[in-house]
């Protein structure tokens, strides 16, 4: 890698009061890249994905953004320097439209831009346009998945930080949003950090991948060695996925 | 109806024989003092007679309303009210009361059904939602028109008027604390200590300066957006109900400042003789001090005290009108939007690059404008005030206005202003039972509208219609 990774995390460690729940965390992520990272429950996947975005701050090591550093900056502030994040939960705004969802998603871009985006988002997910002044709340999961997804697009950036997209929704849904994610990193140019409990699709579409096990990064390499490997494989595999 | 007819028929028979039962001895027999005689009694069969068949008539009619044969109960009801409000002679007013009544009461409840679906629809489908904006913005229309046409009203005396000018107070005060509240859903208890700035503000400039009313006006909104900006910045870190009990600290700090703070304030003894608003430099008064006209002279109008009222008047709906226009114009800004998503979940709003401090301290201080400005019309208005003017209740009653308007409803706001503010005054009849009526219809607002008069949220933008092609 000739210049310096869009993301780097450097011995993070975050700490919950007394609890620690990143113990020195160090991964990469380069320009163009989709990658991974996996792991169980409260092995803190949410945790790093937060701690990048600056809430909770890390105790320790650093988070660079293009090579600055970017651990102290409250969360508004790293959002506006081009990393979008699509949170855990989806957390669209459930009593605005679709429409005004998108638009909160724009605040921080230059309005000529606007319908632009728009178009590109609507084209992406075309549920999205037909449903374009229902309420938020009144959206099924899986298109409020692609409501929060396409909310983060509309802030133009460089890194898209996605907390468990598949969370809670159908198989045949969950591969839709994966499609999605694969077109928005091929077609868009965004690099894309994706914290998954759903390994098989997860490792399918990531160029590489790390396992994090209680707060500490345990394997990483390419998405499809990781998926042939023996201990992810009983691990998060078990009780087969095609 | 076939086979339920024979069991309705029974069950209002039934109905009838136990008001039967009941009223032979409280409607059937009458006792009267003769003088001389003693009691001696009379019978009243007839009016018995016309009760029971009334209660027979209207049991069927709700059974029947019951079971959705509207036009049946149509009927009864109809023939029921008509006998009771026609011309035919009853033997007693109540009885033409009680048919009439009873009559409204099955025609209700025979339409109610009806109604509830066809406004369940009607707010469903599109056509239906694009009525209810268009009504509700000639409503809003016909509101601004009747209220600039009321004070030539036959009716609009002086305690009308009078009664009015509170009433836009509040309503001005309460689409301010709609921005805080209702848009930005900043739960601010301490409102009235904004509205105590702006009035003494005025009161101060006014009377140790010299100030015109119209100076000061925009110089009191800017003290009191000050003092919100002030109190915000360390406080609205606070979520919900902290924030709350900080505001409410608040206020009570502003108020006994005003209190001991004898030099400034003069305390509880407040500023007197405050001179009021003038018009291009012509007083509101019997005779004017040096250097000055009155508005009677300059006109060439015979002096009346109305004409200060009416002034007045015009001032308070301007400032309240113009206090919603801009509401409603930051509604469609990027920052009025903001206010909308924080309400709606901050942390949401971070991971979309908005600074939720600013933005919150933005709504707080043009909040706090707009208290300022309507308390420094206050002070002109009543040319004395004093820190009881600016008690927890106020904030209280602006609070309540809001979230009986239904947060966020501009319309919902002058409704509730109108109720609360307007009830118990035109409940004084009811003397010490006023506040007891009050409390009464605010609790059956909220058993029946929990989320507000208007409860409903308009989208602040809509998209133009589709454009073909847009694939890109």
């Amino acid at each position: 890698m000739p210049d310096a990774p869009i993301l780097a995390v450097r011995g993070v460690m975050t700490f919950y009061g007394a609890i620690q729940a990143l113990h020195g965390v160090d991964l990469e992520v380069a320009r163009g890249e989709i990658v991974t990272m996996i792991g169980a429950n409260g092995a803190g996947k949410s945790t790093l994905l937060m701690t990048i975005c600056g809430n909770p701050r890390a105790r320790a090591g650093a988070v660079l953004l293009d090579g600055e550093d970017i651990t102290g900056l409250p969360t508004y502030k790293i959002v506006q320097r081009g990393v979008a994040q699509v949170p855990e939960g989806r957390r669209i705004f459930s009593h605005m439209s679709v429409f005004e969802n998108l638009q909160m998603g724009a605040t921080i871009v230059d309005p000529a831009h606007f319908h632009h985006d728009l178009d590109r988002v609507f084209a992406m997910f075309p549920r999205l346009a037909e449903r374009r002044d229902q309420r938020g709340g009144t959206l099924s999961g899986g298109e409020q998945q692609m409501l929060a997804i396409g909310r983060a697009l509309m802030s133009r950036p460089r890194l898209l930080l996605l907390d468990e997209p598949s969370l809670g929704l159908a198989p045949l849904v969950v591969k839709q949003i994966f499609e999605a994610i694969g077109r928005i990193a091929r077609e868009e140019g965004v690099t894309i950090f994706l914290v998954e409990q759903n390994a098989y699709h997860a490792l399918r579409l990531a160029d590489r991948g790390y396992v994090l096990v209680n707060g500490r990064v345990r394997l990483s390499g390419p998405g499809k060695e990781l998926l042939a490997n023996a201990e992810v494989r009983s691990a998060y595999l078990e009780g087969g996925h095609a | 109806m076939g086979p339920r007819l024979p069991s309705m028929l029974k069950d209002a028979g039934l109905t009838a024989f136990v008001a039967a039962a009941l009223g032979i001895f409280i409607v059937g027999f009458r006792t009267y003092d003769v003088s001389g005689k003693g009691l001696t009694f009379d019978y009243q069969f007839t009016d018995l007679a016309i009760a029971v068949a009334t209660i027979f008539v209207g049991r069927l009619g709700l059974l029947l309303a019951a079971e959705g044969l509207r036009w049946p109960a149509l009927v009864l009801g109809a023939v029921l009210g008509g006998i009771g409000a026609g011309p035919l002679a009853l033997p007693s007013d109540f009885l033409h009361w009680f048919m009439a009544l009873g009559g409204l009461l099955i025609i209700g409840r025979a339409l109610w059904p009806w109604a509830r679906q066809r406004m369940s629809t009607a707010q469903h489908s599109r056509r239906g939602l694009l009525l209810g904006r268009a009504g509700a913005k000639w409503f809003g229309w016909i509101l601004i028109a009747g209220a600039v046409a009321l004070p030539f009203a036959p009716f609009a005396d002086q305690k009308t008027m009078d009664l009015s000018v509170l009433i836009l107070t509040y309503i001005m005060l309460g689409w301010g604390l709609n921005i805080v509240v209702g848009l930005a859903g900043l739960l601010d208890l301490g409102y009235v200590a904004f509205y105590a700035v702006g009035a003494y503000t005025y009161a101060l400039l006014s009377t140790e300066l010299g100030l015109g009313f119209w100076i000061i006006l925009p110089l009191a909104g800017m003290m009191a957006a000050s003092f919100g900006i002030l109190l915000g910045f360390p406080v609205l870190r606070l979520r919900g109900d902290y924030l709350a009990i900080v505001t409410l600290g608040f206020g009570e700090i502003i108020r006994l400042v005003l209190i001991n703070w004898v030099d400034l304030t003069h305390g509880p003894d407040g500023i007197r003789s405050i001179p009021g608003p003038t018009l291009f430099g012509a007083v509101f008064a019997e005779t004017a001090p040096a250097g000055h006209q009155t508005f009677s002279e300059m006109m060439g109008l015979p002096f009346s005290a109305n004409q200060r009222l009416i002034f007045l008047y015009y001032i308070i709906l301007v400032l309240a009108l113009a206090t919603n226009l801009f509401t409603q114009r930051l509604r469609r800004l990027p920052v009025g939007r903001a206010w909308e998503a924080l309400r709606e979940d901050e942390t949401a709003c971070r991971a979309l690059g908005i600074n939720p401090t600013s933005t919150k301290l933005t709504a707080f201080a043009i909040g706090a404008m707009f208290a300022g400005i309507a308390g420094s019309f206050f002070a002109a208005k009543q040319r004395f005030i004093s820190p009881e003017s600016f008690v927890f209740i106020e904030s209280a009653i602006i609070l309540a206005i809001v979230v009986l308007g239904g947060m966020g409803s501009q319309i919902g706001v002058v409704l509730a202003s109108v109720l609360l503010i307007g009830l118990p005054e035109w409940f004084r009849e009811l003397g010490s039972y006023r506040m007891l009526a009050f409390g009464l219809a605010m609790v059956l607002i909220m058993v029946f509208r929990p989320r507000g008069l208007i409860s409903h949220r308009e989208p602040s933008l809509r998209l133009h219609p589709v454009r073909p092609g847009g694939d890109g």
